[in-house]
């Protein structure tokens, strides 16, 4: 149990009356790339959002790194590095892609100094060298408002590799994106979680895109958890199917 | 541009705002207040434009320091009693008085302005109030402070303060504000172009585009608000107790909380000018300052119903101000590139 980076134990989030997440529990090992699926309303972002702090859960803990986090704010949580991208794209419009990415450096380790100096190369640089990696490199300059809503997601996910998390939370990455550009997206996601070592939890509709890119998959469907296991056994269990089709 | 010419053009602007008051004597009053128009513009938009926590209130700055300085001068030099009952004529101060009281209460102003920055900012900003909300709460503060003005007693109540007379050894009155207010523009343009350029500046700017999200990616955002807020605020109230000490007059809702003067147009100015940018609360200055002198000698009796009009015109025509529209018209100059 110690080499889970998030764990996540009974978590219960209401609405009023509604119950969008109820006694929820979930593990992410380090290193590893989890998979959230579940038919819309089942609950998938609601948990996303008890995890990164922006709404307090009614009962349950969370722990991040063997710390709990449960009662921590957004920014102080974004700081340990556990980072979430939105559903809804969120970029920061007007601005160029440059200063993006220039200002999602990790806030944790910044100076005094550094919140009133200018960006040292190496952050350009860097910032550069996540660009060309999502294919943005040539519309760096470019105000983000003005990009393409793909090409804003990948800005997005440019952003938060920049910000050199433990633990990133993609909310449906593949979502409005063409079917080509699908296949590079999940390359880079692979390689982010390989090379750069960043835990991946990922929220998808998407199955074919889930289920090359997870390990593990949790199924979530009317706030509850539904079943977990590896991709095939996701795959094949009659009551994942009944869930996103309405049979029962 | 390249930096040659940047250099050029900068000491070009330094070098006609050191000569214009010896150019135009008639005009030193003006010309002074052309500064303080500038600097309005560029502290509201450091709050308003380039973090975009639309502020209605920052007129509450201006009338504090207007204040601080007059009383922290007055209390050096006489007795609070007689200087209020003979509303300041009681003796002229010696220059070496006046600038010492003057400059004592400018340093307490600018803290009293932070100060007070700090607490509002704790209240508003640390708490998450945003968008129409903070404009609304703002609003509300800029029009208590001058209610409250009215009713202290100390600080002469609805019949306003006198500031001390200004003293002939010292030369011509708009001369020496003229100065003041030309090197505190100065400096905080060097400090906002400087600040602008850097992290600060981006983490503003982010806060305006998508507080959300720059929570969710760890900016100590409530931070950067406050900074910001103070810092403007600094400027406004040593800018504040200048005016004071210029106009010779302090009327809690004429002079000092003016909301409906001095408080709307440090707004409109940065919009005309293209808000969010350096030079374009500075441009907006200019233009709206020589614009209201034109329509209060030209156009008397109607100057109202003409700046009415005048303001509906920036908010129609050009409702991303000036350096907007150029930056949309010439992209490469004064804009974002457009192509890699």
């Amino acid at each position: 149990m110690s080499d889970s980076l998030l764990e996540v134990d009974g978590v219960t989030k209401r609405f009023g009356g509604v119950v969008a997440n109820d006694n929820i529990s979930l593990l992410v090992p380090e290193g590893g790339i989890v998979g959230l699926i579940g038919p819309n309303g089942s609950g998938k972002t609601t948990l996303f959002s008890s995890i990164v702090g922006y709404h307090p859960v009614d009962s349950g803990t969370i722990r991040f790194g063997g710390r709990e986090i449960t009662k921590l704010r957004v920014p102080q949580i974004a700081r340990m590095g556990l980072l979430r991208t939105f559903q809804q794209t969120r970029i920061y419009r007007e601005m160029t892609g440059v200063q993006n990415m220039q200002i999602s450096v990790s806030q944790s380790s910044l100076s005094l100094r550094q919140m009133f100096s200018k960006s040292p190369p190496d952050v350009i640089e860097r910032a550069d060298h996540l660009l060309s990696f999502v294919g943005l490199f040539s519309k760096r300059n470019l105000l983000a408002g003005d990009l393409s809503f793909g090409q804003q997601k990948l800005l997005e996910f440019a952003m938060a590799l920049m910000n050199e998390p433990k633990l990133l939370l993609l909310d449906e990455p593949t979502a409005g994106i063409n079917p080509t550009l699908i296949n590079g997206l999940i390359d880079r996601l692979l390689r982010s979680n390989a090379e750069l070592g960043i835990t991946l939890l990922v929220i998808e509709h998407n199955m074919r895109a889930i289920m090359r890119l997870a390990k593990h998959i949790y199924c979530l469907a009317h706030g509850q958890l539904l079943t977990a296991g590896t991709p095939d056994e996701i795959q094949n269990d009659p009551r994942v199917i009944d869930a996103y089709l309405g049979g029962s | 541009m390249s930096s040659v010419w940047k250099y050029v053009a900068y000491s070009g602007v330094i070098a006609i705002s050191v000569v214009a008051p010896w150019a135009l004597p008639a005009y030193q009053t003006q010309l002074a207040f052309l500064w303080v128009m500038v600097l309005l513009a560029l502290t509201w938009d450091l709050v308003g434009g380039q973090m975009g926590y639309t502020s209605f209130g920052n007129i509450v700055f201006f009338g504090l320091g207007m204040y601080v300085t007059a009383v922290v001068q007055r209390n050096m030099h006489f007795g609070i009693e007689e200087y209020v009952h003979v509303a300041g004529a009681v003796e002229t101060l010696t220059p070496q008085e006046y600038i010492t009281g003057l400059f004592v209460g400018l340093g307490a102003s600018g803290i009293a302005g932070v100060v007070l920055a700090g607490i509002l900012g704790a209240c508003l900003l640390a708490t998450g109030m945003r968008g129409q909300y903070f404009g609304i709460c703002t609003l509300g503060l800029g029009i208590a402070a001058g209610e409250l003005a009215s009713g202290w007693e100390y600080i002469g109540a609805g019949s306003g303060l006198v500031t001390p007379v200004f003293p002939e050894g010292l030369g011509q009155r708009g001369l020496f504000f003229y100065y003041i207010f030309f090197l505190l523009t100065l400096m905080l343009f060097l400090t906002l172009g400087w600040l602008y350029s850097g992290h600060f500046g981006l983490a503003i700017n982010a806060i305006r585009d998508d507080e959300d999200k720059a929570e969710a990616m760890g900016i100590h955002t409530t931070r950067y608000k406050i900074i910001a807020w103070c810092l403007s605020a600094f400027f406004l109230s040593v800018a504040g107790g200048g005016v004071g000490h210029l106009v010779g007059f302090i009327d809690p809702t004429e002079v000092a909380f003016a909301g409906a003067t001095f408080g709307v147009w440090m707004i409109l100015m940065a919009i005309l000018g293209g808000k969010g940018t350096l030079w374009g609360p500075v441009i907006g200055a200019v233009i709206f300052h020589f614009t209201q002198e034109l329509f209060w000698t030209y156009l008397f009796g109607w100057q109202r119903v003409v700046m009415g009009a005048f303001i509906v015109g920036i908010v129609v025509f050009f409702p991303r101000g000036i350096m907007g529209w150029a930056g949309d018209r010439w992209p490469e100059r004064f804009g974002h590139r457009t192509t890699g």
